[in-house]
């Protein structure tokens, strides 16, 4: 091989694959691992570990907006650096973790969060951060911008965040397409798409693979065919669920629209397994405008489950054993919101979802 | 004219994005704009554009991007193409690619790495990053085709590499678990690591009929949603007693009061195994405790799991497409982690679990959709694993099956059952 020849061929990567994490944990967290005993919190959006060697370690918990410009992250790192011990870690949900071995340190890591505008909090029986997904700004298929539905939420939200009022925790979700890359939640805020998608016949028989996308469809509806003379795909209007499944591996098959793509809330789903066992969120409002950049609509309708949750649920029941508890007639009663027949399960198994018994709530 | 704000030096209008800077959370717009107006940084112009395009979207409602092929020298996943539909108003961010980056299991950091990672991100891509996506990757946002191999080699060089995507495994999650919470049963680190670190090819390389992905959670609280997400769920749990500690009981109740302590312990207890005596100690039915961690999250300093300690491995969980939302569904009540053998032998197990994922799974199907296809009892068969009754919530309601096999099954299952009280 000539120089020119080596001077050119890429570097191969070194599959490191999972990093180990112990170069970066707190040294307290490295020592006691495996060996803590019990924790507190001692004000929200602070916990308290004590480890059984006798160690104890404090962390302050904030919020962060997720897609953070490095600005903002070498912000956080001043922050733990100056009056932290320079050693965070970050949750599912998107906050951040700075911790201490000494609590003495823990008013002035909340007031330079609080200067900074993070807030504190997320921890205990909070609504914590939303964990959310992308959207327009890099999604290939979005139907709403998740961060934008966070933004206003979390807003709105500000004071459940930095408060352990709640019942029980309160855990968020939104996703901006009905794949759903977002989880389940107590609450989630999803895209609901309504119209069968509008087909680009010209660009089908280049860009899509029409086998593949025929059997992506959960409900056959969609077949092959010729449209002006070209081979395309065609949608049974009638069967189409509007999932949006052949959109992803068949861009011409566009299921967004301006106006009819929609947000629906869901509510119930829980992945702990205490007391009652993970269940998935369910159905209770659709069709509610996709209103950037504020959503109000979207906001109006959280707020009202948020706070029937939060005045009528007992202590550890969460969203959905809260409802279980009352009943749905007395949920939708609560939270001023409609049922329609849409709430009514159609799907593969629904008739599980139905009540097979005489037990009636009045 | 890299640096520069577009063609003439004037931002876009946002409008509707300024609307999302008020309020009092933090606001990823504020951070746009500061990318935006960041003066010589070769990424101004880019997200000036950026901007240009996501009012666009929230003007018009509908998104902007198309996905393509970029991959780096060598693998064949983990950078997420996307060219802008509309470059030609937009054009500084006609390419604004994302790589996945796999995370330190637990998302631990110092700031002198997240430093460097912004240092990268600074050089070669827009500045933007996310902390962190729904699989658990750091998301590098927004990268030119020419810079996606230098900013590759510059987080390769880091010592990080990049996660999955397409149909393969998929980067991981874990809980922090031991590294801070009393309530983790098993070492999330070694097990993360060493299950994802054994399968990178399959990572990096996709070759499976979907994607596959794995979680860790170190207790049934499942803190990182692996029942929902993971097609392959580890979840700690313990098999003997759990541990009471009476007087740390008799604290509680002092301090709560007695009907509290009944209705908001006792009373919640789903499988109610609990019970308070009239001196305030407490009565565990360890028998019948499902494990659910209601009671040890409460009485956090009274109780605490027992001492032989493993995991729950549950298969099939996924989000929607294509057939609905799927749970995992529990396949091994309980796997041993206590020594290195038994967590090599989780890696082993994971492999069996994989391999027939690759040899059964059709195109585009989810493991639990696979299940689903041909029933639970031909999934253990394959995998090897007897049936057990923790599976089910309550054996079958049909009797549409055909049952000549009956009592040699039963036979296997007394067998079974002898060889395993002989082995305790
Ligand atoms: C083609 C368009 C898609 C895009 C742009 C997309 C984007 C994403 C992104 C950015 C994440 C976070 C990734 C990370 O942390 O590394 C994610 C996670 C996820 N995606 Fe997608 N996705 C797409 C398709 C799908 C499909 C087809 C499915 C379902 C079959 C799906 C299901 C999920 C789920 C369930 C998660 C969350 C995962 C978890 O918790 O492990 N996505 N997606
Ligand atoms: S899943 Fe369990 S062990 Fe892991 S952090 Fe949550 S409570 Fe702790
Ligand atoms: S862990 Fe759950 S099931 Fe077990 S005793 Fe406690 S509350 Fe009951």
């Amino acid at each position: 091989m000539t120089d020119a020849q080596t001077a050119k061929k890429p570097r191969l990567p070194d599959e490191h694959g999972v990093p180990d994490p112990f170069p970066f944990m707190h040294p307290l967290l490295k020592k006691n691992y495996g060996n803590w005993d019990w924790h507190d919190r001692p004000r929200p959006g602070v916990l308290h570990h004590v480890s059984k060697s006798g160690d104890e370690v404090w962390t302050v918990r904030a919020g962060t907006q997720r897609q953070m410009d490095v600005g903002t992250i070498r912000k956080l790192c001043d922050i733990a650096d100056t009056v932290g011990e320079g050693y965070v870690r970050f949750t599912t949900r998107s906050n951040i973790e700075f911790m201490v071995g000494d609590f003495s340190k823990v008013p002035a890591l909340i007031s330079a969060l609080g200067a900074e505008g993070f807030p504190v909090g997320g921890t205990g029986n909070s609504v914590s951060m939303i964990s959310h997904t992308q959207g327009w700004l890099h999604c290939d298929i979005p139907g709403t911008d998740a961060s934008g539905v966070v933004k206003s939420l979390m807003d709105m939200m500000h004071h459940e965040f930095t408060h352990e009022e709640m019942p029980n925790r309160v855990r968020i979700t939104t996703s901006c397409c009905q794949i759903n890359c977002g989880g389940q939640g107590d609450i989630a805020i999803n895209v609901q798409y309504t119209k069968p998608p509008k087909i680009n016949h010209d660009l089908v028989a280049n860009v899509c693979e029409r086998p593949a996308v025929v059997a992506r469809c959960p409900v056959a509806a969609i077949r092959p065919a010729l449209v002006d003379g070209k081979p395309s795909l065609e949608v049974d209007e009638k069967k189409c669920v509007c999932c949006g499944a052949c959109y992803p591996p068949c861009p011409p098959m566009q299921i967004n629209g301006a106006d009819s793509t929609r947000i629906a809330i869901w509510v119930g789903g829980k992945h702990s397994n205490a007391r009652s066992k993970p269940t998935f969120h369910k159905l209770v409002v659709a069709n509610l405008p996709n209103n950037a950049p504020r959503w109000p609509e979207v906001e109006e309708v959280v707020r009202k489950i948020l706070y029937a949750y939060k005045d009528n649920a007992k202590h550890f029941e969460r969203m959905g054993e809260w409802i279980d508890r009352i009943g749905w007639p007395r949920f939708f009663e609560l939270t001023g919101l409609a049922f329609t027949k849409h709430h009514i399960d159609t799907w593969v198994g629904a008739r599980h979802n139905m009540n097979m018994s005489a037990h009636v709530r009045f | 004219m890299t640096g520069e704000a577009p063609g003439n030096g004037t931002k876009h209008p946002t409008p509707l994005l300024d609307e999302l800077e008020s309020g009092p959370w933090p606001s990823f717009v504020t951070g746009l704009k500061r990318l935006r107006d960041s003066g010589g940084k070769q990424y101004a112009a880019m997200m000036n554009d950026l901007l240009g395009q996501l009012e666009h979207s929230y003007t018009n409602r509908l998104g902007y991007w198309k996905g393509g092929t970029v991959s780096v020298f060598g693998y064949g996943g983990g950078v997420i193409p996307r060219f802008s539909e509309v470059a030609e108003k937009f054009p500084e961010s006609k390419e604004f690619h994302t790589l996945r980056v796999q995370p330190p299991a637990g998302y631990h950091y110092t700031t002198d790495l997240l430093r460097k990672f912004c240092d990268v991100w600074e050089e070669h891509g827009s500045g933007l990053i996310a902390l962190h996506g729904q699989s658990g990757d750091i998301m590098l946002q927004g990268c030119k085709t020419e810079n996606v191999q230098k900013a590759f080699d510059a987080v390769n060089e880091m010592g990080f590499d990049l996660g999955g995507a397409g149909p393969a495994l998929r980067t991981s999650m874990s809980c922090v678990g031991h590294a801070r919470c009393e309530m983790s049963m098993y070492d999330e680190v070694k097990a993360h690591r060493s299950m994802i670190n054994e399968f990178l090819d399959e990572m990096h390389r996709p070759s499976f009929p979907y994607k596959f992905k794995y979680k860790f959670s170190g207790c049934p609280n499942d803190c990182v949603n692996a029942i929902h997400r993971a097609d392959f769920a580890v979840i700690g749990t313990w098999r003997d007693d759990m541990k009471v500690n009476q007087d740390e009981v008799k604290a509680y109740v002092a301090k709560q009061g007695r009907k509290y302590t009944i209705d908001h312990v006792i009373a919640m207890c789903p499988t109610r195994a609990l019970s308070l005596n009239d001196d305030d100690t407490l009565d565990v039915d360890n028998r019948s405790c499902v494990r659910c961690m209601h009671c040890l999250n409460v009485m956090n300093k009274a109780l605490a799991p027992g001492d032989d300690r493993g995991a729950t491995i549950l298969i099939g969980g996924k989000r929607s497409l294509k057939v609905g939302d799927l749970m995992g569904t529990m396949v091994v009540p309980f796997f041993k982690l206590q020594t290195d053998e038994d967590y090599e032998e989780l890696v082993e197990f994971a492999r069996t679990i994989m391999e027939f994922f690759a040899e059964n799974a059709l195109e585009h199907e989810r493991i639990g959709e696979t299940i689903d296809r041909i029933g639970l009892p031909t999934f253990l068969k394959g995998v090897g694993i007897e049936p057990d009754p923790n599976m089910v919530k309550h054996p079958r309601t049909s009797s549409y099956v055909r049952t000549d096999d009956f009592t040699d099954e039963a036979d296997k299952y007394f067998e079974r059952k002898a060889r395993e009280q002989a082995a305790e």
